[in-house]
């Protein structure tokens, strides 16, 4: 089985959409069904955010994955996740505007002005929003490709970011967070090592071995 | 639970009970796990039975006691208390003891003796969280000597007409219900008097974050965030958050305590 084929086959999208979604939906049924135990507003706040920071990662972890395994078709999905990223922040951000203070501005603007993991939080979601914004192509001919590319680099401090964030507002029990920045880190070095390997090796080889690998 | 006796009294607060569900099912209780919705399950097994606590330093009645020895199961008392998490939760709880109070003058406590230390148990065969998380155990509380005479902390044994269920600190923990809740140490085994200001442990931890004192003010934020407001147990998606009383709501009773000393200093 030819795995890029199975990659660029019309279901592979929608099948992704409704994985995508499957958090949601589970969110949805626990709201509807009443089960969000003791303290409702936490339990949505850690869910979405939980959940904006896993499709993070996952997007991010789609050039180390196609690196790694040389599934050329797997960078068309990184789109998407980057925006089930944004969809899980902003349904987070949602969470704590609403449910949480239920825009009581006073409170929100002491929040902000005040709390470290709060500016944070906001930093990472006004960028992800500025990626989300600029995602469709019509927005990459209007900024021009080189502009854009630096823009959307722009994704690596989001994830380094949303990690502070959760670290910052855990009580004690730091391994989860510590388990989110050794993935971003180790993403990260899987990209610097093959960037380093790409430049020592002469070009004409890299290009005849590894053909369409440019990052 | 096993039913207990006591009798009510005027110690009551102007809302609605927090559910016995709520309550006894949404713990921090670290020493079994840092989930507070699987405190139940890790600590279903816990044996609290026999239980003996070990009263030391300065004072006069030293020595292990059982703990029918050192509560009077006669003299049992229910008083409905607020309890507000310093991770900014709440709940309104009956709790039932007896006045940490009338335990310590029992004791015998010296001149000298001028705070209150408390450790909870560390049994590594019954309690799986111990080694997962880096704390030093075991987990300690103090209180300054007239803190603990106060008529409002309350030694613990039941809630909601029945003894503590494990995960709320079985057999024996402290109430001190116009501080944070990680004063109100659960599964004590030792109580002792000293002349210096015990170590505690949050304040090991994160010393700017978590005082000696710990005391409910919604003037002085949590470094992290703020101590303004609170959710309420049980309260619904849209129901919001309340305003989080001085001292919790016992300014009355305990602020004379405090009086010449900087809040926000001694937070």
């Amino acid at each position: 089985m030819d795995i890029n084929k199975t990659l660029r086959h019309g279901l592979a999208k929608p099948v992704l959409h409704l994985l995508a979604l499957l958090p949601a939906f589970w969110l949805g049924w626990l709201v509807l069904s009443n089960d969000l135990g003791a303290n409702p507003i936490e339990r949505v706040n850690r869910f979405t955010g939980d959940w904006a920071l896993y499709m993070l990662l996952i997007a991010l972890a789609v050039t180390p994955a196609k690196l790694l395994s040389g599934w050329k078709s797997l960078p068309r999905f990184r789109r998407m996740l980057g925006l089930y990223s944004f969809f899980y922040a902003s349904l987070h951000l949602t969470s704590y505007l609403v449910l949480d203070h239920q825009l009581h501005w006073g409170r929100i603007i002491e929040d902000i002005t005040k709390r470290p993991y709060i500016m944070v939080g906001l930093a990472c979601v006004i960028i992800l929003t500025m990626l989300a914004v600029t995602s469709p192509k019509a927005a990459i001919r209007k900024l021009g490709a080189k502009a854009w590319q630096k823009l959307h680099k722009l994704v690596y401090a989001a994830g380094c970011l949303g990690v502070i964030h959760y670290y910052l507002l855990v009580k004690a029990d730091i391994r989860q967070p510590l388990l989110m920045a050794g993935i971003l880190l180790l993403l990260f070095g899987i990209r610097f090592w093959h960037h380093r390997r790409a430049a020592s090796s002469p070009p004409k080889k890299t290009s005849v071995d590894r053909p369409g690998h440019a990052v | 639970g096993k039913a207990l006796e006591y009798r009510k009294t005027g110690y009551s607060v102007d809302e609605p009970l927090t559910d016995r569900e709520l309550a006894t099912q949404y713990n921090n209780f670290y020493e079994f796990t840092t989930s507070k919705e699987a405190v139940v399950a890790e600590a279903r097994d816990f044996n609290t039975s026999p239980w003996t606590v070990k009263v030391s330093g300065l004072a006069d009645k030293t020595g292990t006691y059982d703990l029918a020895d050192l509560i009077d199961y006669n003299a049992l008392e229910e008083r409905i208390y607020r309890f507000r998490c310093v991770e900014t939760w709440s709940m309104i709880v009956p709790w039932i003891g007896v006045p940490l109070a009338d335990v310590v003058k029992k004791l015998g406590p010296q001149p000298g003796a001028k705070y209150v230390r408390f450790q909870t148990l560390v049994d590594e065969e019954q309690m799986p969280g111990l080694n997962r998380i880096n704390i030093p155990w075991p987990y300690q509380e103090g209180l300054r000597m007239d803190e603990a005479m106060n008529a409002l902390p309350l030694l613990t044994v039941g809630m909601y007409g029945e003894i503590l269920p494990n995960q709320n600190g079985a057999p024996i923990r402290l109430i001190v219900p116009w501080k944070y809740g990680f004063k109100s140490i659960k599964s004590i085994v030792g109580l002792h008097f000293t002349d210096q200001e015990p170590k505690t442990t949050w304040n090991i931890l994160a010393p700017n974050e978590y005082g000696f004192y710990a005391n409910v003010n919604p003037d002085v934020s949590h470094p992290r965030w703020s101590q303004s407001s609170e959710r309420r147990l049980g309260a619904g998606l849209f129901d919001g958050r309340e305003d989080t009383l001085f001292m919790n709501g016992y300014a009355d009773e305990v602020v004379s305590l405090y009086d010449g000393m900087d809040l926000k200093k001694h937070y």
